[in-house]
């Protein structure tokens, strides 16, 4: 398994495909709470599987102050369909070219497959990681870390 | 470790002795595959363990891939209502192919329940606040996909066959026992 960057450390910045004709910096959301879902793969096969949980949760992700992103090495034309077919509400960012750049700036790429790990990451307003976690690649972390982390930040505004 | 945030509550449905030695949470949702597959080994356990062990039903749906299963779930617990909880659970479970609003109507009749009083319920709500606080309290203990089970409040981390659902259960019997 990687070693993930850590609580304290500055995230690294990107600049990644978010649909094939947008493209988003991470530059561009400061001042908002940030959750990054680092995934190996679209089309994953398991019922209910990260991303429909996430899709799901949103709500109480944005009631944190808090937006999700999906990130994983597949192309803008991968994601729009897997995001269409899932009826995903939350954007997925393409790490694809160069391949697994930002994963690996963040720790969280895979060498031997060539994909990202399934890693978390809670960037504040300052863009400041305050909790990262690294999940064992085919074991779903579910959000309950996630909030947790969101819940355990100052509230937004103070 | 994941373990159950939400204790076992008198809001809950109960299929079996709720003073068992042994309690097993299911989280699911009505249009999740896995979780009608689940349903025969699960009655198995029940039936190993008759007497000894108690199953609570948490919602946990995921309405965006599963449109239905909203749905499902306020006329589960709209039955519960009148005693008739787990009747429709089992009913929705056996029919998850052809879900429809008007089949659900059609389960009720079947039950003798009123199918003006499910539709009023379904159109205002009544249960929806129920069903959600479910699947956060499942959210918020580390559910990541249904069915996932708990077992005396620690998640059941193997797959839901017989031997793997009677290896947890068994282990909690013993951990009681001493």
């Amino acid at each position: 398994m990687s070693t993930i960057l850590r609580a304290g450390t500055r995230a690294p910045g990107f600049k990644l495909h978010v649909t094939p004709d947008q493209v988003l910096l991470l530059d561009e959301i400061q001042g908002k709470r940030i959750v990054l879902a680092f995934y190996p793969a679209d089309w994953s096969p398991v019922c209910g599987d990260q991303m429909a949980l996430y899709n799901q949760v949103l709500p109480e992700f944005r009631s944190r102050g808090a937006g999700i992103f999906g990130i994983s090495v597949d192309g803008a034309w991968c994601h729009q369909a897997f995001a269409q077919a899932r009826h995903l509400h939350f954007p997925l960012l393409a790490d694809f070219e160069p391949k697994g750049e930002v994963a690996r700036a963040y720790g969280a790429y895979r060498e031997s497959e060539g994909v990202c790990e399934r890693a978390l990451f809670v960037i504040d307003e300052k863009r400041a990681i305050t909790w990262s976690y690294c999940s064992p690649i085919a074991v779903n972390p579910g959000a309950d870390g996630i909030l947790d982390a969101l819940d355990a930040m100052p509230k937004t505004g103070e | 470790m994941a373990r159950l945030k939400v204790p076992v509550a008198t809001s809950d449905h109960v299929l079996g002795t709720d003073s068992a030695a042994v309690m097993l949470v299911e989280y699911g949702d009505y249009q999740c595959s896995h979780c009608a597959a689940a349903q025969l080994p699960v009655k198995q356990i029940l039936l190993r363990y008759g007497g000894r062990i108690g199953l609570v039903f948490r919602h946990f749906p995921l309405t965006e891939v599963h449109p239905m299963a909203g749905l499902a779930a306020e006329t589960a617990e709209f039955a519960g209502g009148y005693g008739r909880f787990w009747n429709m659970h089992d009913a929705i479970f056996a029919n998850q192919s052809r879900l429809s609003p008007s089949l659900l109507v059609t389960l009720a009749s079947a039950l003798e329940l009123s199918p003006r009083a499910l539709h009023e319920a379904l159109a205002s709500g009544l249960h929806a606040r129920k069903v959600q606080a479910d699947f956060l309290g499942g959210v918020r203990s580390g559910v990541n996909g249904t069915p996932t089970f708990f077992v005396n409040g620690v998640r059941h981390d193997g797959g839901y066959s017989v031997p793997e659902l009677a290896s947890s259960v068994g282990n909690a019997m013993l951990a009681t026992a001493t």
